[in-house]
């Protein structure tokens, strides 16, 4: 649980775009309304300068200070959500649903594969610090369950082995594409459409 | 208005009043835990659950809108039943350590579940526990017992002004805390101990003293600022154990600040508590009899413009009257009691007070504070200002040191009395916002008039208030903050120079040969000539008693029945709580016993006809000549020397809070300038 807090932080050139465009959004009475995106934007930048996409306390006191609010509220609203990492995560941040469709599923062979390849449980991080493993709530993806969500993006109708594959993928610094691996068009039916196959035409 | 039925009892309540609001009205009373009548709205604790009809289900009261019509059922079968279910919720994460918590007996979960507990709990499962958390000196948290709420985050966000405490993290894991380890800086923070509905913030100093059955409780009225807050003081035996407000709407609300509330362990601590005489330059002890003997033997045949008395700044209006009685019996009229050395004009009463009223700020449209700072100098006033300014529509200017947090935005007008003349000739921008209100005030700190130019300081603060039509028959927006409790008493009392007769720095100059100190630690021993014989009556053995020939030892304002006159001009009667200790007396009395001594003896045996014969009647009059003729001084005479701060150290800013441990462990927590200790008399030791 011991980590170090970072003593300075500052947005880099990046963040500043985006933190404009946010901004603009929101009267400048009411800019406090950004926070949220604002923790986003320190976590992704986090994530590019230190390869652990996580919010340090004093990138919340500069948010606190961006936005003109007491950094108490700033803190309220960070620990709040699950979203926002407050210590340090791996590289990839694994978020495997356990919730009742993907548990039934199959999610219990995603966590084995998980553990197996990347040698991490729920709350770990793997020692090479490329991985972080978290046992979420539903992701909403349950036509698709299991499902685990790698930083942004899912990775849907998994079993053991290509779970494996795929974390195996990213130990190589490859990126698979996202959505079902098992081909399956967006939430369609599995192996094609099973109805109105006989409409539209000839 | 709206007609509302509860309990079959017809009231009616504004529109827009809370159920909770129509059921009090209908002398219902409701449970409740995160409900405040001076807080915002949290609606999350859910004790105070109602039956209305026509709703579907309970609804919380505090956060429900009447209706016209509506008929509110408050000790029904369901409303009870739904009660208990939130009580037993409440306590399942609550510890069952009530024998060993501060709160027991006068916490609000212990006695609604004596009325909707449960017997026996049906939890089997772990109850959680959370880590304590350190936010000073004056608090100690066990938050476990937290219910969560969330007073106290509205407290120091909306009252206060310090939002520093949150909720952090969500559900089973919530946590009350400042989530970075800091301690609170507010000047109110013990109000945080009094709106926990739980045992969660308790008192630091209180912690496993007493019970609240043990104690005998005194009303009185704190001095340590000018607020004059009611408060009710809690003894044991001989002991006082702790501090607490008493509502008074007109004054402090419910509100009390940490200075008055936790300097009395000072009372137990370097108190003169018997007579001493000063014999070949040592001190030594002596009784009563020997004491007076030396200061008649002193007086014989002096003249009696050669004899003096200055009364310090928490001295209460019975010793004050009968120390200017014996003086005038003597022949002397070399009085003051401006050991600042304040240019303050006491040919008016609405020179010197607070005549808006505290009351009054929430009327107030505008308001310029000149070298003040009242969050240090008056923390309950300043927190009356933060609610009018959170009303809205509120301009505040401040002439004073730059960086300074009122808990509030205010515009700093500049640091100096060259701002003065600007607002004087209407140059400068604010004047333009302070024409305008309606109800504008002036406030200005006692410490701008304790300077070289501080009769020029005073009269341009008039005219500022004349020049915005602040001085009128319906409005006298002319406002006096003073420091401490016994000072407006001092000044409505006349202690002050007579005819012809010589002020403070005339008789530190040599112009008396005995000097009768009451109560005065605000002058510098090194100031007084070594010649003068130096009489100190007083309860601290602090600078008076260090320079003194012969000490007096006196009560402290708990030990005595007292009148004391606030900043606004309010005359509050205090009671005795504890006797003083040892051979020291009430004030009055060892002013009588010494006029007999001295052979000129004073025409009162009693308080009550000590009081009979004191023109000051319990009560705030607030007749003032509107008129705008003004203060002497002439604003030409102002200098350019900036303001400066009027106290350097909040917690220690009186003789009673330099001896209390407790506020010594708050100004070094806080970082003030520390106080030098060395001053406190070796010989009283």
């Amino acid at each position: 649980m011991s980590f170090e807090q970072p003593e300075h932080f500052a947005f880099d050139a990046d963040s500043e775009t985006e933190i404009a465009k946010i901004l603009s959004k929101y009267p400048e009475a009411k800019k406090a309304s950004g926070v949220i995106p604002l923790l986003y934007v320190v976590q992704r930048q986090m994530g590019r300068s230190t390869g652990s996409a996580w919010v340090p306390k004093v990138a919340m006191d500069v948010i606190a200070a961006r936005l003109n609010m007491p950094p108490i509220r700033v803190y309220e609203v960070a620990t709040f959500y699950f979203m926002f990492n407050m210590k340090p995560i791996g590289r990839h941040h694994l978020q495997l649903c356990g919730t009742t469709p993907c548990m039934l599923r199959g999610s219990d062979d995603v966590m084995r594969a998980c553990h197996d390849a990347a040698g991490i449980r729920p709350g770990q991080s793997s020692s090479d610090g490329l991985f972080t493993l978290t046992e979420v709530e539903c992701l909403g993806a349950c036509v698709n369950a299991p499902v685990l969500q790698v930083d942004d993006d899912y990775y849907e109708d998994l079993d053991y082995d290509r779970t494996v594959a795929l974390i195996e993928a990213l130990k190589r610094g490859e990126r698979p594409a996202p959505g079902s691996s098992i081909g399956r068009q967006t939430s369609a039916p599995e192996g094609g459409p099973l109805t109105l196959i006989d409409v539209g035409g000839e | 208005m709206a007609k509302v039925t509860v309990d079959g009892i017809e009231v009616e309540v504004p529109n827009g009043a809370t159920v909770l609001q129509a059921c009090e009205a209908a002398g219902k009373e409701i449970p409740r835990f995160c409900y405040h009548e001076r807080l915002s709205v949290a609606g999350n604790c859910r004790m105070c659950l109602v039956e209305v009809e026509k709703a579907p289900k309970p609804v919380a009261s505090c956060a429900y809108p009447v209706a016209d019509g509506m008929v509110v059922k408050t000790d029904s079968p369901i409303v009870r039943n739904a009660r208990r279910g939130v009580m037993e919720f409440l306590l399942i994460n609550h510890p069952l350590d009530c024998p060993i918590c501060d709160q027991g007996g006068e916490c609000d979960l212990q006695d609604q579940a004596v009325g909707y507990g449960m017997d026996h709990s049906r939890y089997r499962e772990a109850k959680r526990s959370v880590k304590d958390k350190y936010v000073g000196p004056l608090i100690k948290t066990i938050m476990t017992r937290c219910i969560q709420c969330t007073r106290c985050v509205r407290f120091a966000a909306e009252v206060a002004g310090v939002p520093e405490l949150g909720a952090t993290n969500r559900g089973e894991n919530m946590e009350i805390g400042t989530y970075v380890e800091k301690a609170l800086t507010s000047e109110l923070s013990g109000n945080l101990i009094d709106i926990c509905p739980v045992g969660a913030l308790t008192s630091r100093p209180y912690a496993f003293v007493s019970r609240p059955w043990e104690l005998r409780k005194t009303e009185g009225i704190d001095v340590q600022d000018a607020t004059g807050t009611n408060i009710r003081i809690d003894t044991r035996g001989p002991e006082v154990l702790r501090i607490l407000p008493r509502i008074n709407e007109e004054v402090n609300e419910e509100w009390m600040a940490d200075r008055g509330r936790f300097s009395f362990d000072g009372l137990k601590r370097r108190r003169l508590d018997r007579p001493w005489l000063r014999v070949d330059g040592k001190l030594k002890p002596v009784s009563w009899g020997e004491a007076f003997a030396a200061i008649a033997a002193r007086l014989k045949g002096l003249p009696g413009d050669r004899i003096g008395a200055v009364a310090g700044d928490l001295v209460e209006a019975e010793s004050l009257f009968a120390l200017k009685a014996l003086m005038a019996r003597l022949g002397s009229a070399n009085l003051d009691c401006r050991q600042d050395g304040a240019a303050i004009d006491a040919s008016r009463p609405d020179f010197y007070r607070f005549n808006t009223t505290i009351g009054g700020i929430d009327e107030a449209d505008a308001l310029l504070i000149i070298g003040s700072n009242p969050r240090h100098e008056a923390p309950v006033i300043n927190a009356r200002i933060r609610k009018r300014w959170t009303a809205g529509r509120f301009p505040v200017g401040r002439i004073g040191p730059a960086g300074v947090d009122l808990t509030y935005p205010h515009q700093h007008l500049g640091e100096g009395p060259a701002t003065l003349r600007t607002l004087l000739d209407g140059t400068h921008w604010f004047t333009e916002a302070f024409r305008a209100a309606k109800k504008p005030m002036v406030l200005l700190g006692r410490g701008a008039l304790a300077r070289p130019d501080g009769a020029a300081v005073l009269a341009a603060a008039w005219q500022i208030a004349a020049g915005a039509d602040a001085l009128r028959p319906d409005w006298h927006g002319f406002n006096l903050l003073h420091l401490f409790g016994g000072q407006v008493g001092a000044l409505a009392l006349g202690f002050l120079p007579g005819e012809g007769a010589k002020d403070l720095g005339a008789m530190l100059g040599g112009g008396v040969d005995v000097l009768w100190l009451l109560g005065a630690d605000g002058i510098d021993p090194a100031a007084m000539p070594p010649e003068t014989f130096v009489i100190y009556q007083g309860h601290h053995g602090d600078r008076g008693a260090s320079r003194a020939d012969v000490i007096l030892p006196g009560a402290a304002y708990t030990e005595k029945d007292g009148t004391w006159v606030n900043t606004e001009g309010r005359v509050q009667r205090s009671h005795l709580a504890i006797y003083p200790p040892g051979e020291a007396r009430e004030d009055w009395r060892i002013i009588r016993a010494a006029s007999e001594a001295l052979g000129a003896t004073l025409p009162f045996d009693s308080l009550a006809q000590l009081r009979a014969a004191m023109p000051l009647a319990e009560g705030l009059v607030r007749g003032f000549a509107a008129d705008a003729a003004g203060p002497a001084g002439d604003p030409a005479a102002l200098s350019d020397a900036p303001f400066a701060p009027n106290l350097a150290n909040y917690h220690q800013a009186d003789v009673i809070s330099r001896a209390s441990a407790v506020m010594a462990q708050c100004a070094t927590t806080y970082g003030e300038a520390s106080f030098d200790t060395a001053v406190a008399v070796a010989a009283a030791e």
